[in-house]
């Protein structure tokens, strides 16, 4: 059982807030941005080994429903494994596609190559951001502009353009595709 | 696509390869036909050929007659493969017989009579023997006419001569019908039926299919014998189909089509007994739709649910518009239509060359799978923004992600489930779809308002039996029975008193409460709504919804409330989408009305309730209460003070008329409203 600690609904603690630099690797300081909204403060609470963005009137609104009850808060940004590393959930995707950095471009080929959970090779890279540094985190996009999920650059953008067209460019993380293939594992 | 023609595409000319294609048959075949300059004359058309030849035959007939017919004819028409020219001109001797290896067996068509009889001797000129026909032929011989019709391969243009046997069959068998079906109007005029006409009819039915037979005669209900008969063997759907048809015809004119003797009861129970063989419903299920359907509507009710009601879809308008999606879907291949002048958002899809669970419009959320029925109970909801929702049975989640669209995302909704398992789903919906502003819990709903209370708007879309729809699940047709229909009638009112309690009636934009189910019985919908009136300060209002039936304000024994006709019923044969019923209440005062025998202190809005289920003082829930209807209940002489109690939020509490001694309204400072119990008389 884990610890009563774990239970609870609650704001995150620094050492998680620190955890959570896999995110904000992709997005950079946006994170603020994420956090002061027009409409009011938004935080990121915890329940259940899940990271959740909610809104503080959300927040207050739901406080009195018992802990066991309470399934899913505003939106999931991901969830903190066994060994407290926290791994970015594609139903965050929404919220961080416009403030990322990085961005990747599919061809429409590819598409659906990558919505079933595969990596993206260079003869699928339609566009890659300048000046994309290697392993760092990125977003994914169809030629449309749709986001489709979230990856990390295997290869710098320097390197794409010399590399063969069966090598990986971009290493799978999240895409859309699991609200299909895994809706079990989103709750 | 294929090309297509352009006319304005210009001819290839040259040497080169795209200049040698074709350039019509006429062309290409004079390439291969014998050039015709050689006669000098021009090419004959089929007629002209025809006529040539007879004009051949006609000669080669008078040139030839009596015993050396045979030979003559065998002689007869020259190589009638070959070109069609070569006969005009000819010697009427090269006429007789074919000039091939074939002139041994082969003979060409001689007269009309012959023929008549011949299935065929054109097909035999094209290399095919029909015994039969050659027995015929020379038994016919001799009643060769001279006059004879032949084009060139020997088949005569006359229709009667080229007729095969069956088709002589098939002109007998017209010829049969017409008799018969004068025969048979002369039934439908007569009402009566007289054993008479059914021998007169008899002899020619013999030779008819039994099908025709039965729509003809009079329906008789079957003999004992035939129903064991029946029993023993399989059942013949076909013949049940018909049975059911004509009893239905009998019973839609039971005086004058009756059988003498028998009761409309056994031509009901044969009729209730044959819908449940052909439709495989439970004896109980088809008794419960004959109570709620008059006869023609049941059948086509039923007949609905065989057939699934199309797939249709709602765009998710936090994302994406309605036009834009349609468009995108068109551009993978789905062929669509907006659903209806009452929705904004639906399209209904006719055929897709695309999973439409799996496009990727539909991973980005542009859109939810649902059903076009499930759209009207939020319709009839109308949240506004900044309100906050409970939608107490949420699974899966498309009503849920629906008032989160028309909310824009603002104020909060609790989208409550008490099955765990089918959270998941509304989880995995709610984020597709980019609902933010939504908590998701897993309580049973009649712990509701213990949990949380004082929402502005609930909905309730209650579980129940499915009755309306069965075209989803046929296993409904016959698992369900009294003992399912009653429990879940029970469950419901609970549901529905605890959603009462959980909206509050002071809400400056809210108070109602909207119950639905997709479920067509009485016992689950306006019985349910009609106790929650009883049992709570409410009054049900329009839905909103201009299309679809009324409720029930009576039935079978039972009496609802009148304002039940605001209540809207959907089914499936009329309206084409998944059955449905609807109500929406108001909640006008936060107190829970007691009953005669509860000696608590009345509780507060926010407090479940804790009253008993004896209705026997129920208070004035509706402005417009005329509690003298209601049989059941309503026996008091209360009706006058009612009025004058009711329940306008701000007035002070009236004194009682009668004390009541077990009452003490000192218990109750901190209610706003106060309703005064009558109690005794």
């Amino acid at each position: 059982m884990g610890t009563h600690r774990s239970e609870q609904c609650r704001a995150l603690t620094a050492s998680e807030d620190g955890s959570d630099v896999t995110f904000s690797c992709s997005i950079g300081e946006n994170i603020q941005l994420l956090v002061d909204r027009p409409d009011g403060t938004y935080c990121f609470r915890l329940h259940r080994d899940r990271v959740y963005y909610v809104s503080e009137k959300l927040l207050k609104g739901a406080a009195s429903i018992p802990r066991d009850s309470l399934v899913a808060l505003g939106t999931c940004f991901g969830k903190f494994t066994k060994t407290q590393k926290f791994r970015l959930s594609v139903t965050a995707l929404d919220f961080l596609a416009p403030y990322a950095k990085y961005k990747v471009w599919v061809k429409p080929g590819s598409e659906q190559s990558f919505l079933y959970g595969n990596h993206v090779l260079k003869s699928g890279l339609g566009r890659i951001t300048e000046n994309t540094a290697q392993y760092q985190g990125v977003v994914v996009y169809s030629m449309a502009d749709i986001p489709l999920g979230f990856g990390v650059a295997a290869k710098s953008t320097q390197d794409c353009r010399k590399v063969d067209p069966m090598a990986i460019v971009v290493f799978h993380q999240a895409d859309v595709g699991e609200y299909v293939r895994s809706e079990d594992t989103l709750t | 696509m294929g090309r297509k023609l352009d006319p304005s595409k210009k001819e290839k000319r040259g040497p080169g390869r795209k200049a040698r294609k074709q350039r019509g048959a006429e062309v290409e075949l004079a390439r291969f036909l014998p050039p015709e300059a050689e006669s000098g004359r021009k090419k004959l058309s089929s007629h002209a050929r025809r006529r040539a030849a007879k004009r051949r035959l006609g000669a080669a007939g008078r040139t030839a007659p009596g015993g050396g017919r045979r030979p003559a004819a065998k002689e007869q028409g020259d190589s009638q493969e070959g070109s069609p020219i070569k006969a005009v001109g000819q010697d009427p001797q090269r006429q007789s017989g074919f000039k091939d290896d074939n002139a041994k067996w082969l003979t060409p068509a001689k007269g009309k009579k012959s023929l008549s009889k011949r299935t065929s001797v054109e097909l035999s000129s094209n290399g095919e023997v029909e015994e039969d026909s050659w027995e015929m032929e020379e038994e016919e011989q001799e009643d060769g006419s001279s006059e004879e019709l032949m084009d060139d391969y020997g088949a005569s243009s006359s229709d009667e001569e080229e007729l095969l046997p069956i088709e002589k069959a098939a002109l007998k068998q017209k010829a049969d019908d017409r008799d018969l079906s004068e025969d048979d109007s002369e039934e439908d005029e007569v009402a009566e039926e007289t054993s008479r006409q059914k021998t007169g009819q008899k002899e020619k039915e013999d030779a008819e299919l039994q099908l025709n037979l039965e729509i003809d005669e009079e329906f008789k209900l079957p003999t004992d014998e035939q129903i064991e008969k029946e029993t023993a063997e399989p059942p013949d759907l076909h013949v049940i189909h018909q049975r059911i048809k004509s009893n239905m015809e009998v019973l839609q004119d039971f005086g004058v089509k009756r059988e003498e003797g028998r009761t409309r009861q056994e031509y009901l129970a044969l009729l209730r007994r044959d819908m449940a063989a052909y439709y495989s419903y439970s004896d109980f299920l088809l008794k419960m739709l004959m109570d709620i359907f008059p006869l023609p509507e049941l059948i086509n009710f039923l007949e609905a649910n065989e057939v699934p009601r199309p797939v249709t879809i709602r765009t998710n308008t936090l994302k994406t518009r309605r036009r834009d999606l349609a468009q995108a879907l068109i551009n993978r291949g789905v062929n669509l239509d907006p659903l209806g002048k009452w929705s904004k958002t639906g399209l209904v899809i006719y055929d897709s060359s695309v999973p439409i669970g799996a496009t990727p419009e539909y991973l980005a959320g542009h859109y939810m799978l649902q059903g076009a029925s499930s759209l009207l109970p939020v319709m009839a909801l109308a949240p506004q923004e900044n309100e906050r929702i409970l939608d107490m049975c949420c699974a899966p989640g498309g009503k849920t992600s629906y008032i989160a669209q028309l909310m824009k995302n603002t104020g909060m909704i609790l989208a409550n489930d008490s099955n765990a398992e089918r959270l998941r789903s509304v989880v995995g919906n709610l984020h597709r779809l980019g609902v933010t502003n939504a908590v998701v819990s897993n309580c049973d709903g009649r712990q509701f308002p213990k949990v949380l209370g004082g929402f502005d708007r609930v909905l309730l879309d209650a579980p129940c039996s499915g009755t309306g729809v069965i075209s989803k699940d046929p296993a409904i047709k016959t698992n369900k029975d009294e003992k399912d229909i009653l429990r879940c009638a029970h469950l419901q009112k609970e549901l529905l008193l605890s959603a009462i309690d959980s909206v509050n009636a002071t809400s400056e934009t809210g108070g109602y409460v909207v119950y639905c189910t997709c479920s067509i019985t009485v016992e689950e919908n306006e019985w349910v709504v009609d106790y929650a009136l009883k049992k709570r300060n409410v009054r049900l209002v329009a839905t909103g919804l201009d299309f679809g039936k009324e409720g029930f304000t009576r039935f079978k024994d039972r009496r609802f409330h009148p304002s039940l006709k605001s209540t809207r019923r959907f089914y499936p044969h009329t309206h084409n989408m998944d059955g449905f019923f609807i109500a929406k209440l108001k909640k006008f005062s936060n107190a829970i009305p007691k009953t005669q025998k509860d000696e608590e202190p009345a509780v507060e809005a926010a407090k479940p309730s804790t009253g008993p289920e004896t209705v026997m003082e129920p208070q004035a829930k509706k402005k417009k209460l005329e509690s003298s209807k209601i049989a059941q209940e309503q026996k008091k002489p209360q009706p006058a003070l009612k009025k004058r109690h009711s329940l306008q939020e701000q007035r002070r509490p009236l004194k009682a008329v009668r004390p009541s001694p077990h009452k003490s309204y000192a218990q109750v400072p901190n209610r706003k409203k106060h309703k005064v119990k009558q109690n005794g008389q």
